[in-house]
């Protein structure tokens, strides 16, 4: 359930401060929103299958950016259009980046793992996004 | 506590569902009117490949399905926000995208697709979810699309960032880019899925239907308004009547239908609890005299499926559609809980808010009496808040400033992560708990 409104209600029910910069966000937008906020954490969902295809391209830019290159940057959601063979995109955009990649709703619980092994405490702000539709 | 649908008001037989008078134009709804005519449920997939050979086996394998089938060419997400450059780039490099970049394909191959398959009894319509479809619309038109769809506010709200008073403005001039051609191009208003679940029937109704005047207003003269099944076989009937009542009175002068959608949120994962849930979308369609019904199929909650998957489930429901013809009795008794009125005060009431119903739209949702429920987008309030009963109604448990009245004391708590979750997976569990917990007891057997 990578569904905007419930990964805001999850992050703040955890003691997250969240941004949540809403659905199709240009790269451009979600690098100077990351350079403002300063967050803990970036996670991105996205939901269209085109996750593979937007997520390479965004995690290149934010680890060739000075500022943003040690931000911690986690993508989730349907990152293709495959069903379970989209579990090979997951390796490829960790490959090019990310933290981690959660597939769909099995990725859910393990996020909910990640989440846990952000320091207590250093929760402070954290950026949610949605690629395109 | 007023949670029951058997309330107040007496059940009105659904025999007197509303039709159009005005004659049918253009092969796509004439094509509805027919069927319907015949007693025939029209089924659409929502199918789109990137590559133009798979696109055209798809097309050729819907218009082969036993029932009367209309063709769908569902366009990718790129195009959707003309970003058209990284569309011709996917195809050079052949990834894989979720949908038919007919901008990046260019005219002449979107024709080649069309030619000898689409006409006068398979009309193909193209769909979208752009907020900005000038670049498409243009391509639909020269190419002679029969049909698309989408709206100024329901593809411009749940989908992007683009201002509403822009995506109005584009949509004005989109509609009279269609309107302009030569033949009747079909548009059907998608505001009656908002964000797929969790809005109440009454805002679909009234966005669908303001959406349809919205597109009148404009020059279209052949126009279908929408509706998505929700969480209430019951409370989806009465919407369904108050729609068509409400096309019949406010679009009466133009070509009109209705078209259902299979539920658009999240979805069953067995395969049983996926044809269980079709099943009932398809029972609804035929109840209460809608047209055309678009489908989903028993892979939708895991991937986009195959054109074997998306004909099953075409057959599948024109079979369905076919039985409930033969056994529904004539003047099944629809309940009368408001749903009619509640939407007729947002149409009337938005209205009062500019000259047109554009400019309507915008002023209502700027001042929040147009709100839909837990939609991020800017020009949305987002204050209102619904929640579905313990007898499966969709209600109003925070109206926010529209002119609609909470329901009852239900739902009135703060939403969390784990109330969210459990509205948003309520039909999954429903359709998905025969198979699930009868495994699980067998096991115990």
């Amino acid at each position: 359930m990578w569904n905007l409104v419930f990964l805001q209600l999850l992050l703040e029910e955890r003691g997250g401060e969240v941004v949540n910069l809403g659905a199709c966000v240009p790269d451009d937008l979600i690098l100077a929103e990351c350079r403002k906020h300063r967050p803990d954490a970036l996670v991105v969902s996205t939901v269209n299958g085109h996750g593979h295809l937007d997520g390479l391209r965004l995690i290149e830019k934010i680890r060739s950016d000075a500022e943003l290159a040690d931000v911690r940057v986690v993508i989730g959601g349907k990152l293709g259009i495959r069903g379970s063979e989209n579990a090979r995109f997951g390796a490829e955009l960790v490959a090019a980046g990310f933290d981690a990649a959660f597939e769909a709703e099995a990725g859910l619980a393990e996020f909910d793992n990640f989440l846990g092994t952000l320091e207590e405490g250093s929760v402070r702000e954290l950026a949610v996004t949605g690629t395109g539709v | 506590m007023n949670s029951v649908m058997s309330s107040a008001v007496p059940a009105a037989p659904a025999a007197a569902a509303q039709s159009p008078v005005v004659p049918a134009r253009g092969r796509f709804s004439r094509f509805v009117r027919r069927s319907h005519e015949q007693g025939r449920l029209v089924v659409q997939p929502r199918m789109g490949f990137a590559d133009t050979a798979a696109m055209r086996r798809g097309l050729e394998a819907v218009r082969a399905v036993h029932g009367a089938s209309v063709g769908t060419v569902t366009v990718d997400s790129y195009t959707r926000v003309n970003d058209h450059d990284s569309a011709r780039r996917a195809l050079e490099r052949g990834d894989d995208l979720n949908g038919y970049p007919v901008v990046a394909h260019g005219m002449e191959e979107t024709g080649r697709l069309l030619r000898g398959v689409a006409g006068e009894d398979f009309p193909v319509q193209f769909r979208h979810g752009s907020a900005l479809p000038r670049d498409l619309f243009s391509a639909l038109a020269r190419v002679g699309a029969d049909a698309t769809e989408g709206g100024p506010v329901s593809y411009c709200l749940p989908y992007s960032r683009v201002p509403l008073p822009q995506a109005t403005a584009a949509w004005a001039e989109c509609c009279r880019v269609l309107a302009d051609q030569e033949g009747t191009v079909h548009l059907e208003s998608f505001g009656g899925c908002m964000l797929g679940q969790l809005c109440p029937p009454s805002l679909l109704i009234a966005l669908s239907i303001l959406e349809g005047m919205f597109f009148r207003e404009h020059g279209l003269r052949s126009i279908s308004v929408s509706y998505a099944q929700q969480t209430s076989p019951e409370q989806d009937l009465e919407a369904l009547a108050a729609l068509r009542r409400l096309a019949a009175e406010l679009l009466g002068d133009v070509d009109w239908h209705v078209v259902l959608y299979t539920y658009m949120g999240v979805f069953p994962r067995t395969p049983l609890g996926a044809y269980r849930m079709l099943e009932d979308s398809v029972r609804l369609a035929v109840r209460s005299g809608t047209e055309r019904l678009i489908v989903k199929t028993a892979v939708e909650a895991y991937r986009i499926p195959t054109i074997e998957e998306n004909v099953d489930a075409l057959e599948f429901a024109a079979a369905v559609a076919v039985d409930e013809r033969s056994q529904a009795p004539a003047g099944q008794p629809v309940p009368r809980t408001g749903i009619y009125e509640e939407a007729l005060a947002l149409i009337t009431s938005t209205l009062s808010f500019g000259d047109d119903v554009g400019s309507a739209l915008v002023g209502a949702f700027a001042r929040g009496h147009l709100d839909v429920p837990y939609c991020l987008h800017q020009d949305n309030a987002n204050r209102s808040r619904a929640a579905i009963d313990p007898a499966g109604t969709l209600r109003w448990s925070d109206p926010g400033a529209m002119p609609v009245t909470a329901s009852g004391g239900y739902g009135r708590g703060p939403v969390t992560a784990r109330s969210l979750l459990d509205m948003l997976g309520y039909n999954e569990r429903r359709f998905d708990s025969e198979v699930l917990v009868g495994a699980a007891m067998r096991g115990l057997l």
